[in-house]
């Protein structure tokens, strides 16, 4: 008999647990055990709730009651105030400065999303095949099997609009098409889940919050195409969704889901899980099947298309995991209704993974046109502090930054690449006044060139060519004509490179310069970086007036150049310093004032020895 | 699975097992749980609500349950909200009262009278 009233749902998605939500579901189960009220309490862990910048958070149901931050030592109160005697924690509950969120739903983060793929995430247990069954899992694949043809299928996703939610934006139908054309007898599907750029993690959270929607997903586009096999091509770093879909095979596979003849149609259907070494060009659709394929992670020329000559040769479809994660929803409330969201041309929503200085980090999902303005401002809470907005990098390494002009640009396919950015996967990385575009730039094309397979020439030496100007900019060695330099080689690699990484490597740089152009001119002519972030290009100060003599800076600089005495006050000889920052802050009076630009010493020291502190000279 | 009677015969019992989290409610008993409603005894009655309508397998019933209502001298105090009618609470509740709230009025749609301390809101 069951006596349980509370359905208490922990954020278990990787945010959360590494802000120690596991710890609190443990706790959560002794003190039960203490208040002897374990029959009560049904202690649920889902999938990724969003707002990762709240971790740990929970939300108990009925009355779907949001508590952030929690820690250990709340559980106590959670169970003796709220579950035995019904009166929730007020202090754990989402604050502002005018009113309390108690309920989840009313959580400003949540007001402006509508949830598809992450529909389930954060609200069943990606463990229980039943919870999927509850929400309405499967129906779609039923009814598909039992009702649809392989083409009605495919007509019904043209209807829909779906466009691959990968980053390339490439209607998913014709995929399916071109396949379901495709006589061979042999054909497969594969699901990409080899998410690899930094600040993305949207693909993750899905495979860890509602695994058997992405399963569900591709048996349809199985179904469609004539495929009898596909497989989950998940990267290593990713070992909760890796073992989050394997336990979602197995359980489909036991309840007559998977396998042979399902739903009696005569369809038949398996899958299996591949991982990634972590390569980020195996996200590229040809890397990624020679991946599959035992060989070496390397992209070849298209065509041929995967969809002619993929998989073993044979005809192959590549989704992305958002991709799968929309079809379910897509043929249970019908294609029209998917059409009517979002844009003419893109419609649907989009998750995006918000990071950077903005103030609700996490995972979101808004319908396609939503402004930068609303995704930023009103469902990411707006900027950190006092901090005013200067750009956001979407689409990641492959992606390009828009600015404080571009805020009211809708988010979709054709507006963001029209302004020189990308959709891309979904990483939106949201940067403050503080942040040196030239070395974000930097930082893009470092993790370009590290992750450059080195096929063709163009990315292998091109990018490293953009790298060494990149850093004799930002070292205070920049040149007349870098500028140019850098434009020239940018758009040559994105003509030239074989695959989707060369292509698209140069953007951040490039749309960098479009928008922040000054900046780049700032650090070449006049060696300064008004933000202050590239060492060679700021330096540190002592204020005489306000240092106290301490000698505190003196005895902690690593290189010893900071001399004085308690009368004469404390100097730092510019020539010398490393710019680590200790005496700025070690000093208790804080004298110690950060400055751009390169100091005068500093400058007459470089042109004394010219070539010999000069490595980019003959570059 | 072969049939889609038989995918729905497993979502309805998975939506059972779900229907905390919102979902096909009826009625809920929001059970008055502050320091004098325990102390008159409030888990008693709630627990029973509880296992009465897990006993009859009502489906569409929601049990949670609130703070102090206010009204110590009655407690255990136990609302009782169905949708499109003015909430009804009971007050003196004890376990043998309940089962004849839940067969009377959650059942049988039958106010029991004796019991009720305030009507509306």
């Amino acid at each position: 008999m069951s006596l349980k009233h509370i359905d208490l749902l922990i954020c278990c998605g990787s945010g959360c647990i590494s802000a120690g939500a596991l710890k609190i579901k443990e706790r959560f189960h002794e003190v039960l055990r203490e208040h002897k009220a374990t029959n009560e309490v049904n202690i649920i862990e889902t999938g990724c709730m969003g707002p990762c910048d709240y971790g740990p958070v929970m939300v108990i149901y009925p009355e779907g009651i949001f508590y952030q931050h929690v820690t250990p030592e709340d559980v106590e109160e959670i169970v003796s105030e709220h579950f035995i005697k019904g009166r929730p924690v007020t202090r754990l509950m989402l604050q502002n400065e005018e009113k309390t969120f108690s309920i989840q739903k009313d959580v400003p983060f949540y007001q402006k999303q509508i949830k598809v793929a992450l529909e389930n995430c954060g609200y069943i247990n990606p463990e229980s095949l039943d919870e999927y069954i509850a929400t309405g899992g499967y129906e779609a694949l039923g009814k598909v099997l039992t009702e649809m043809s392989p083409q009605d299928v495919i007509n019904e996703m043209k209807a829909s609009g779906l466009r691959g939610r990968g980053g390339g934006g490439f209607p998913t139908y014709i995929k399916w098409q071109m396949v379901h054309d495709n006589k061979g007898a042999e054909k497969y599907i594969i699901c990409n889940a080899d998410e690899g750029d930094p600040g993305a993690f949207m693909d993750r959270s899905i495979l860890e919050g509602d695994p058997h929607r992405i399963l569900e997903g591709m048996m349809i586009g199985a179904y469609a195409m004539g495929a009898n096999m596909g497989f989950f091509y998940i990267r290593a770093e990713y070992p909760l969704a890796i073992k989050r879909i394997k336990m979602a095979i197995a359980q489909a596979k036991e309840m007559g889901l998977m396998g042979e003849n399902i739903f009696d149609s005569g369809f038949c259907f398996d899958a299996e899980v591949r991982t990634g070494a972590g390569a980020f060009v195996c996200g590229e659709e040809t890397a990624l099947i020679h991946s599959i394929e035992g060989e070496r992670g390397n992209p070849t020329p298209k065509p041929p298309y995967p969809a002619v000559q993929g998989l073993w040769g044979m005809p192959t479809v590549v989704n992305n995991v958002e991709t799968f994660g929309n079809i379910p929803t897509i043929f249970r409330k019908g294609a029209k209704w998917f059409a009517s969201m979002g844009t003419e041309k893109s419609p649907g929503t989009k998750v995006f993974a918000l990071t950077g200085d903005v103030r609700n980090t996490g995972l979101v999902e808004v319908p396609m046109g939503t402004t930068l303005r609303e995704l930023i401002f009103d469902v990411g809470g707006g900027m950190i502090g006092d901090h005013k907005f200067k750009a956001v990098q979407l689409g990641g390494p492959s992606g390009g930054c828009l600015t404080v002009e571009h805020l009211d640009t809708g988010v979709d396919y054709e507006s963001l690449k029209e302004r020189g950015s990308m959709m891309g996967s979904g990483g939106v990385i949201v940067m403050n006044e503080e942040k040196c575009m030239v070395n974000v730039a930097k930082f893009f094309m470092d993790f370009c060139v590290e992750e450059s397979c080195g096929k063709c020439s163009p990315c292998r030496i091109g990018l490293k060519q953009m790298l060494a100007i990149l850093e004799r900019i930002t070292s205070g060695f920049g040149r007349e004509g870098d500028i140019e330099e850098l434009q020239r080689l940018g758009e040559s690699i994105s003509k030239l490179s074989l695959c989707g990484l060369g292509q698209t490597a140069p953007n951040p740089v490039l749309s960098t310069i479009r928008y922040f152009r000054d900046e780049y001119e700032a650090h070449i002519r006049d060696r300064s970086c008004a933000t202050k972030v590239c060492k060679d290009l700021m330096h540190y100060q002592i204020d005489k007036d306000r240092c106290i003599g301490c000698s505190l800076c003196a005895r902690n600089c690593p290189v010893k150049c900071i001399t004085g005495s308690r009368e004469e006050k404390y100097i730092i000889h510019q020539v010398d310093c490393i710019k680590c920052g200790n005496c700025y802050d070690v000093c208790p009076v804080k004298a110690i004032e950060k400055e751009p630009g390169m100091h005068p010493d500093t400058v007459a020291h470089r042109s004394e020895l010219g070539k010999a502190v000069n490595r980019y000279e003959d570059l | 699975m072969k049939t889609l009677a038989d995918l729905k015969k497993i979502r309805e019992k998975a939506q059972e097992d779900m229907k905390l989290r919102g979902g096909n409610v009826r009625i809920k008993i929001s059970v008055g749980m502050g320091t004098s409603g325990i102390a008159m005894g409030a888990r008693e009655v709630m627990k029973t609500f509880l296992e009465e309508i897990a006993a009859r397998n009502l489906s569409d019933v929601l049990v949670t349950q609130t703070g102090e209502k206010g009204l110590s001298s009655m407690e255990p105090v136990v609302d009782l909200i169905e949708e499109g009618k003015p909430k009804v609470t009971y007050g003196n509740m004890n376990p043998d009262k309940v089962k004849k709230v839940v067969v009377e009025h959650i059942v049988n749609g039958r106010i029991v009278s004796d019991y009720v301390v305030a009507t509306g809101d």
